[in-house]
Formats: C-alpha cells, sequence, structure tokens
C-alpha cells in the first residue's frame, strides 16, 4: 500500500509554522494541527489560501461539540475569511418552537454563540448560497453541509472539498485548507455519466422529480463524481433538491449536468478538461436511466410500501400526519409556489405542516404579506434550524411524514421516528388538506 | 495464536481489538448512527439495527453529511465509538471526527484504509485487532 504523506511532509509556509508553534494564539495552533492532520490524511503536500468558509458544526450534536467550540473560543479564535454558518439546533427568533429539553436548549444556544463570538455570520442556513454573497466561480473555499457543498461545486464553481464539521472552522481560522480532491482541477472531471435521454420529456421536465433522479445518482455512483446528460433545464431549486438528494444517498460532492452547470457546456467538457493535458472525455461507467429504475427509486424514498407504489390512486387510505417542507432551506420563489397551493387547499387541523427557511426568506415573505397568510392557514414557518436536526415536530413520532424533498425523505426515519412518504408540493399540500395521502394521477411516471 | 494479517494505510494512528461488522453499504454516521446507544439507526441501512460500539467497523467509506465527524467524536465522549474504522476508500469525514477526538480527548478509535482485495477478505463477526501501525491481525 502507497505510503501516506505523513504531517512531516506536507510543506508548510512560514505563517502555517507560525500558527503551529502557537505565536497566532493556542486556536490557531488547535486549527492548524487538525488540518495539517488531515492534509496528511488525505495525502495532500500542501495547504491553500481559501477566501471563505461555510460552517456546519454550529449544530448540536452533544456536548463534544461545545467541548470542541469552547476550546477554542477559549484559545482566542477569530475567522480569518468571510465565514457563514449552518444551521443551528434553535430557532432563535421562535424560541417557542424548541420542544426539547432546557437543558438540550442552553447547550444548542452555547454552541451556536461559541460560532459567533468566533466572528462567524449568524446567517444559519443550510443555503448559504441562496442568502448570501456567492463564491465566484473558480474560488477556493472551504465549506461543510453536504447540499451547500455540492452546490458550491457543482452550480456555481466554486472549490470546495467535501468537508465535515469541525475542519471547516480549522479552515476559517488559520484561512487554509489541504490542497486536495476537488480543490485541484484534475479531480473535477466526471466519472459517470448518467444517461437520462430515453426518459420521456415530461418526465425529464417534471421538476419534483429531480430529488428522486438525485437520489438515483447518489445510489448509484457512490463517491465518485456523475455526470447527468439529458436533463431539461432545470432552475436553481431543482439543482439544490437534486445536489441534497444524491449527497445523502451518495457522498456526492459535486456533480456535472450537460449545458445547465457551469463546468460541463459539453459532455466532452464535463468528463474531460480544459487542459488537453489531462486527457480525453472517457467515461468510467454509463449508465442508461429508464422509467423503471425512476420509479424505484420513488418507491424507495418511501417508507410506507403501499404509498410508495407509484400506481394513481395508491396508498389512498393512508392517514398523512406531517407535512415538513424545506430541506435545504426554502427559498422565496418555492414559498411563492406553496402559498397559491395552501390558500386553495389550507391544511386539516389535524395535520402539522412545518416548512423550514432562513431569515432572508421570512423577511421577504413578511414584506410581502405572506408570512401572515400562511399563519392564518396553520403554516408554521421555522427558521434558523430544521425538523430534522432539532426537537421542532410536536406530533409524537411513529406517525407518517410527508415531503418533497429527498434529503428528508432519508434522514426522517432514523433523526425523528417517522415513516415517510415522498411526493409533489401540490401532493403535500392536498394531502395535508385531506388529512389522507392524495396522489396525482396525471403525475406519476 | 492462529491467524492472518492485512496491512493498512494509516489516516488516524491507534489500536483497537473486537469483531468486525461488516457493512457493504457505505454509511453516514449522522442520521445513521445513534452516539447514546452506539446503534445503526438508518433505516434504510441493511444492517439497521446493529451496534457499532467496541466493533472493528469495516465499510466501504462514509456517505451523506458532513456532521458524521460529530457523530463519532460524540461517541467518542460517551464510549460508543467503533474499536476501530477500516475504509476502502479514503474518507475525510470519518477521520475527521476521529482527529479531533485525539485533539480532544486524547483518544480514538484508529482509522486506517485497506486496498480494495484485502478489504473484501475482511469476514463479518471475526474477532479482530489493529495495531499503531496499520497491521490489522484477524483471528481464526
Amino acid at each position: 500500500m502507497a505510503a501516506a504523506n505523513t504531517p512531516e511532509t506536507v510543506e508548510l509556509t512560514d505563517r502555517d509554522r507560525a500558527m503551529l508553534a502557537g505565536e497566532c494564539g493556542q486556536a490557531a495552533a488547535v486549527a492548524m494541527r487538525v488540518l495539517v492532520t488531515m492534509a496528511g490524511v488525505f495525502g495532500a503536500e500542501r495547504l491553500l489560501d481559501i477566501e471563505g468558509a461555510h460552517i456546519d458544526g454550529c449544530l448540536y450534536h452533544g456536548d463534544s461539540g461545545v467541548d470542541f467550540a469552547e476550546l477554542l473560543v477559549a484559545g482566542g479564535a477569530r475567522v480569518r475569511v468571510p465565514t457563514t454558518l449552518n444551521v443551528g439546533g434553535l430557532d432563535l427568533l421562535h424560541p417557542e418552537e424548541f420542544a426539547g429539553t432546557a437543558e438540550r436548549r442552553a447547550k444548542a444556544l452555547r454552541l451556536m454563540q461559541c460560532y459567533e463570538e468566533m466572528g462567524c455570520r449568524t446567517i444559519w442556513t443550510c443555503a448559504p448560497y441562496q442568502a448570501t454573497p456567492r463564491p465566484a466561480f473558480g474560488q477556493q473555499v472551504a465549506w461543510a453541509e453536504s447540499n451547500a457543498i455540492v452546490f458550491a461545486n457543482s452550480v456555481l464553481g466554486a472549490r470546495t472539498h467535501r468537508y465535515g464539521d469541525f475542519i471547516d472552522i480549522c479552515a476559517a481560522i488559520t484561512g487554509r485548507a489541504p490542497a486536495v480532491g476537488l480543490h485541484l482541477e484534475e479531480n473535477r472531471r466526471g466519472q459517470v455519466v448518467f444517461d437520462l435521454r430515453a426518459l420521456p420529456p415530461a418526465v425529464r421536465s417534471a421538476s419534483w422529480l429531480l430529488p428522486a433522479i438525485g437520489y438515483l445518482v447518489g445510489e448509484r455512483c457512490g463517491n465518485r463524481i456523475p455526470v447527468l446528460l439529458g436533463l431539461e433545464q432545470a432552475d436553481e431549486d431543482g439543482l439544490k433538491a437534486l445536489g441534497a438528494a444524491a449527497a445523502s444517498s451518495g457522498a456526492v460532492a459535486l456533480f456535472h449536468a450537460v449545458g445547465i452547470t457551469p463546468e460541463a457546456p459539453t459532455l466532452e467538457a464535463a468528463l474531460g478538461s480544459r487542459d488537453p493535458e489531462l486527457g480525453g472525455a472517457v467515461a468510467e461507467e454509463w449508465i442508461e436511466v429508464t422509467v423503471d429504475d425512476l420509479r424505484a427509486e420513488l418507491r424507495s424514498l418511501s417508507t410506507v410500501p403501499a404509498a410508495a407504489a407509484s400506481r394513481p390512486g395508491a396508498g389512498g387510505d393512508l392517514a398523512i400526519d406531517v407535512v415538513a417542507l424545506g430541506s435545504p432551506h426554502f427559498s422565496p420563489r418555492e414559498f411563492a409556489e406553496l402559498l397559491p397551493l395552501v390558500e386553495r387547499h389550507p391544511p386539516s387541523a389535524g395535520v402539522e405542516f412545518v416548512v423550514c427557511t432562513n431569515r432572508l426568506s421570512l423577511d421577504v415573505l413578511e414584506r410581502e404579506g405572506a408570512l401572515e397568510r400562511l399563519r392564518a392557514h396553520g403554516v408554521r414557518v421555522v427558521v434558523d434550524t430544521c425538523v430534522v436536526v432539532a426537537p421542532i415536530l410536536r406530533t409524537p413520532a411513529g406517525g407518517v411524514l410527508m415531503t418533497n424533498s429527498g434529503k428528508f425523505a432519508h434522514y426522517a426515519p432514523g433523526n425523528v421516528g417517522f415513516d415517510v412518504v415522498f411526493g409533489s408540493l401540490a401532493e403535500c399540500v392536498r394531502s395535508a388538506h385531506a388529512a389522507r395521502l392524495w396522489r396525482d394521477p396525471e403525475l406519476w411516471p | 495464536m492462529s491467524g492472518w494479517e492485512l496491512e493498512a494505510r494509516v489516516l488516524v494512528a491507534g489500536t483497537g481489538a473486537g469483531p468486525v461488522l461488516r457493512l457493504e453499504e457505505p454509511l453516514s454516521f449522522w442520521g445513521g448512527v445513534d452516539p447514546v446507544a452506539g446503534t445503526i439507526i438508518d433505516r434504510r441501512h441493511p444492517r439497521c439495527g446493529e451496534s457499532v460500539a467496541g466493533r472493528i467497523l469495516v465499510l466501504p467509506y462514509g456517505r451523506g453529511s458532513s456532521s458524521s465527524s460529530s457523530v463519532l467524536l460524540e461517541g467518542v465522549r460517551l464510549g460508543t465509538a467503533p474499536a476501530a474504522v477500516v475504509l476502502r476508500e479514503l474518507d475525510g469525514i470519518l477521520a475527521l471526527g476521529a482527529a479531533v477526538a485525539r485533539e480532544l480527548y486524547d483518544e480514538s478509535p484508529p482509522v486506517v484504509l485497506l486496498e480494495a482485495a484485502d478489504w473484501k477478505a475482511l469476514p463479518d463477526g471475526a474477532e479482530a485487532s489493529l495495531d499503531l501501525s496499520g497491521r490489522l491481525r484477524i483471528a481464526g
């Protein structure tokens, strides 16, 4: 087995060494130690400068995350690059939304405060790319949060490796990241082609199916880089939903959609490189996606067998307890689609209807008067956090949760103990109205 | 003692011993493992319900969430972490959780990487131990 680059073989600048030696404070020393260790893990030869970071470590999972943040705060940590924060464990604007214990609330809050004290921007969203100035094409950043990583790389053409909690803040404090993986041009070539051209045009242009396509892509390509061929023009919310699903079922951190995403004007460009030295356009694997594949994927997104069938009218007697939307966080455009549906088909009083979003979207909703109208129909709008990461739902676990999000469909059973049913936005709203699963017979492939 | 050995590439050094839990499918620790109980909770995972605590956890790579490093770290704090993690493909997020555990608590499961053919040879349920240099000894 090839020897790893040990930390000793990672080439460090004088400034890196000074940080490592504690000359820039204890927190910078801890951060640089973690970075150098991880550079060794990745086999990186050097570190590179980053121009921004997005931090996932501000979400409470237990006391260890607080221990690490307190260690950094006590060591005088300050971020050196513009840094945004992912969701936390609380809705700070609507504290009454939290249904957990006082102890958990206090710890989740303290963790959020620690990251604020380090100088991070408190946007508290898993869709930072829709809430703040975005990284530019080709810009080096260190992002965590699986859906944000895949969006930054794929849709924006920014460059981040697939980072986890803790290295994100270490990169922000030092302004450095290991020069590995998706930071480097030669590692961004597509590897597996998903050929969607055999799907009927109506299926390819149905935005509600994008999470199912993403889920299939993540499952089949694992940690390789997929190229989607034949995707109809998808908007950003569609690409966001597709990427989030692919990053749930797989370890996808970058996808290319031919003709849509910036590094894939053509199939050749997606597979090859702008640099002819790096070789020709050859796919490792070519997967023709059929309607049957998509039907199977739609079935696996739901955990209630009767509801998962793609037959119109299937599962018509199934009671729906919760509708949860907004993973990733709902955008103003998604709310604009939701509002008229809810006004036509308001949720039944017995169904908990929650939408997760960020403060920017909330401001837009408030300004336009939409928030009041949604609330009047019993829709809860939660900010700063989300229902699968924090105790927000009031319905006891064990019921059925319906969503149009591939990411919620993936994580809700394990994290909050609900069975899930996946459907389109309109199906979710109509099901909430009826308190029973409603399927649109026109919709299903 | 009879047995056989494999050489792994050390990502995060350490020692560990226990029965092998072999996952053919990748696993996201966040949303996939309950750090309090140490069990697999991803209902779509074929090994859902099994415990990773004290096991030599053999998996192809992690998938899914960036917070898997947090869940591994929390497992170390609570004593429910695997005894070692043996990967087939480099996974920065699980190694990161282990590296931070070392920084914070001065202990963590080792994380190592095996060549695909060696990785495939590791039998589920076998007793195994890992030393500091990445030598994996399998009993039987």
